[in-house]
């Protein structure tokens, strides 16, 4: 597969963050979430996982977590201490698929668990979580309760949280499809921006290329039933694109979509793997 | 119901506000008129076919006897006050703890459980005389015996609702390495707190029922002062206007209690639970 941006690696990202091998799941209802995916996750990268639904993407980020353990296979953090309570001290940000948020408490209480829970105090925190509020735009409604915002705007509080411990590492699952084209553009450029800047490690779950296209600086295709990486391509690096107003109507940002919707095609139409045989 | 935030930007409440205070004037009005007019009729029934006040006295012969009959009934009420409050308080206290002790790992839950639903499914009725007789005193015994109703249906709720946390949110409490205590303070014990109000409810009904029954087992032991020994003792007399005056009274405690854990359930529910919010689509 000729990648048309497709680049060397980065000097320095030999040594993975998060390296997953031979990695299966089986819930215990029988399904067959993850079978047999392997991947390195190198620091400095964006990854996207691009799948369609259903495609084990979720549980996948999920278990680089270390949220749930794989039936088989390792997940290994060679760059990382292993904790007193078996998790790597990677600062780890997660943005679950649903907003996940606590009815009972406002949204700057919300936005400022993390921190909360590593025994800053409120006063010491207000600043750092008013700004993580305010990347998102919600500045205005820390006093708001949940069910008083709409799905985006939950969604955004979920965001702002897995920012306020400024991680290392940012694990995103669809954190954008329930946003308005506008709203996703300008937190696509946010994150973008987050990672160039502070040197992030992001591992980003979406299932539009267009999104993947324009965010990654790798992009590993899954497959359904079982779900594994059928097609693991390395882009140009998307540092900048943020600050370039015309990237997304030009045409390399063209060519890079069809490529990678070739690629998800691909996938989609793949020959089955275990469960064919 | 006030349930939109002080703060809520952009509230537009002013256009609904005349609908919505003679909507709050109709819930008042509708069941105290037909409140008025069923005491009415009970009234005019006694008295237009002259019913003795030995078969059903008129509700004023009621009242009257209430405030006749103030000094014997206060101290009862009192006693039973007493009894069915330190039961609900002694339940609340026992349920929650027991709970937390229950979710906190699967083996005491396996060896624990079958003693609460023993306890539970065993007519409270059958357990009274051994009660009594094991406790010295007797108010105590009717005490232990409210408790014991009152805390199943606390227990079992709490259970539930320190089990039914979201997931993703424990996933979010582990990812960010909160302790055990931590995450029972700020996570589990407010996703509870829905479930907690609603055996509150029950128990609340439960203790003032279970207090009654049990002193009517006690009563007939032959000691006792609450509101229930008035009402058998009004029975073995014959002196059916008071034993209506000491049932009103307990209604009145019953409806008391009721309005009271709705409310503690209201304000503490109000900000965020679909229960005690209004749907506004
Ligand atoms: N708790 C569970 N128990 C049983 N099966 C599950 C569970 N969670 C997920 N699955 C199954 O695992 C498979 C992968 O699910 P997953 O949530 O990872 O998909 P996904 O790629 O994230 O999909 P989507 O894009 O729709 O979010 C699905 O077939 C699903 O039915
Ligand atoms: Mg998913």
């Amino acid at each position: 597969m000729s990648a048309p941006a497709a680049t060397s690696l980065p000097p320095g990202a030999a040594r993975p963050v998060v390296s997953l091998r031979g990695v299966s799941k089986r819930f215990s209802n029988g399904t067959l979430a993850l079978s047999s995916m392997s991947m390195d996750i190198r620091r400095g990268e964006f990854v996207s996982l691009l799948g369609p639904s259903g495609c084990g993407k979720s549980t996948a980020l999920r278990i680089v977590a270390g949220l749930g353990q794989p039936s088989e296979g390792t997940v290994d953090w060679p760059a990382s201490r292993i904790g007193r309570n078996g998790r790597p001290d990677a600062d780890i940000g997660f943005v679950f698929q649903e907003p996940t948020l606590m009815p009972w408490k406002p949204v700057f209480d919300n936005a400022f668990l993390p921190l909360r829970l590593k025994g800053v105090s409120k006063a010491q925190a207000r600043d750092t979580v008013m700004a993580a509020l305010e990347t998102v735009g919600l500045e205005d409604f820390a006093r708001a309760y949940p069910r008083e915002l709409s799905g985006g705007m939950r969604m955004r509080v979920s965001i702002a949280r897995a920012l306020v411990t400024e991680p290392k590492l940012l694990l995103m699952d669809e954190p954008f499809g329930a946003l308005d084209e506008i709203t996703r553009q300008k937190l696509n450029d946010d994150v973008l921006r987050l990672w160039h800047e502070k040197g992030l490690t992001v591992v980003f779950v979406t299932h539009s290329v267009f999104e993947a296209a324009y965010l990654s600086s790798r992009i590993a295709v899954m497959g359904a039933r079982p779900g594994r990486v059928v097609s693991d391509m390395a882009l140009a690096s998307p540092a900048g694109r943020e600050r370039d107003a015309g990237f997304r109507s030009s045409d390399a940002y063209g060519e890079l979509c069809r490529h990678v919707s070739q690629a998800l095609a691909g996938a989609m139409y793949a020959p089955r793997g275990a469960e064919a045989a | 119901m006030v349930a939109l935030a002080d703060d809520a930007p952009a509230a537009n409440r002013s256009e609904s506000a005349p609908g919505a205070n003679r909507d709050r004037l109709m819930r008042i009005a509708v069941p105290a008129a037909m409140l008025a007019l069923t005491l009415l009729a009970w009234e005019a029934y006694v008295r237009l076919n002259g019913v003795p006040p030995y078969i059903l006295p008129a509700p004023s012969l009621v009242a009257a006897t209430l405030v006749k009959d103030w000094a014997t009934l206060w101290p009862a009420l009192l006693v039973t006050l007493q009894i069915t409050f330190s039961a609900l308080i002694l339940a609340l206290v026992g349920g929650s703890a027991l709970a937390i002790l229950l979710v906190q790992s699967r083996w005491v839950e396996l060896a624990l459980y079958p003693y609460a639903v023993i306890l539970q499914v065993t007519p409270i009725v059958a357990i009274a005389p051994l009660i009594l007789v094991y406790v010295p005193s007797t108010q105590g015994a009717i005490m232990i015996c409210a408790f014991l109703v009152a805390f199943f249906p606390i227990l079992s709720n709490m259970v539930q609702g320190l089990k039914s946390v979201d997931h993703n949110l424990l996933n979010l409490y582990d990812l960010y390495g909160a302790s055990r205590w931590q995450q029972l303070r700020m996570l589990k014990l407010p996703a509870a707190l829905p479930y907690f109000m609603a055996g509150l409810k029950i128990g609340g009904g439960l203790s003032l029922i279970a207090a009654v029954v049990a002193e009517f087992a006690a009563g007939s032991a032959g000691a006792g002062s609450g509101l229930a020994f008035r009402l058998l003792e009004s029975q073995y007399r014959m002196n059916i206007p008071r034993l209506f005056a000491a049932l009103v009274l307990l209604s009145a405690t019953g409806v008391a209690i009721f309005a009271f854990t709705s409310l503690v359930s209201w304000l503490s529910l109000r900000r965020w639970h679909e229960s005690a919010l209004s749907r506004e689509n």
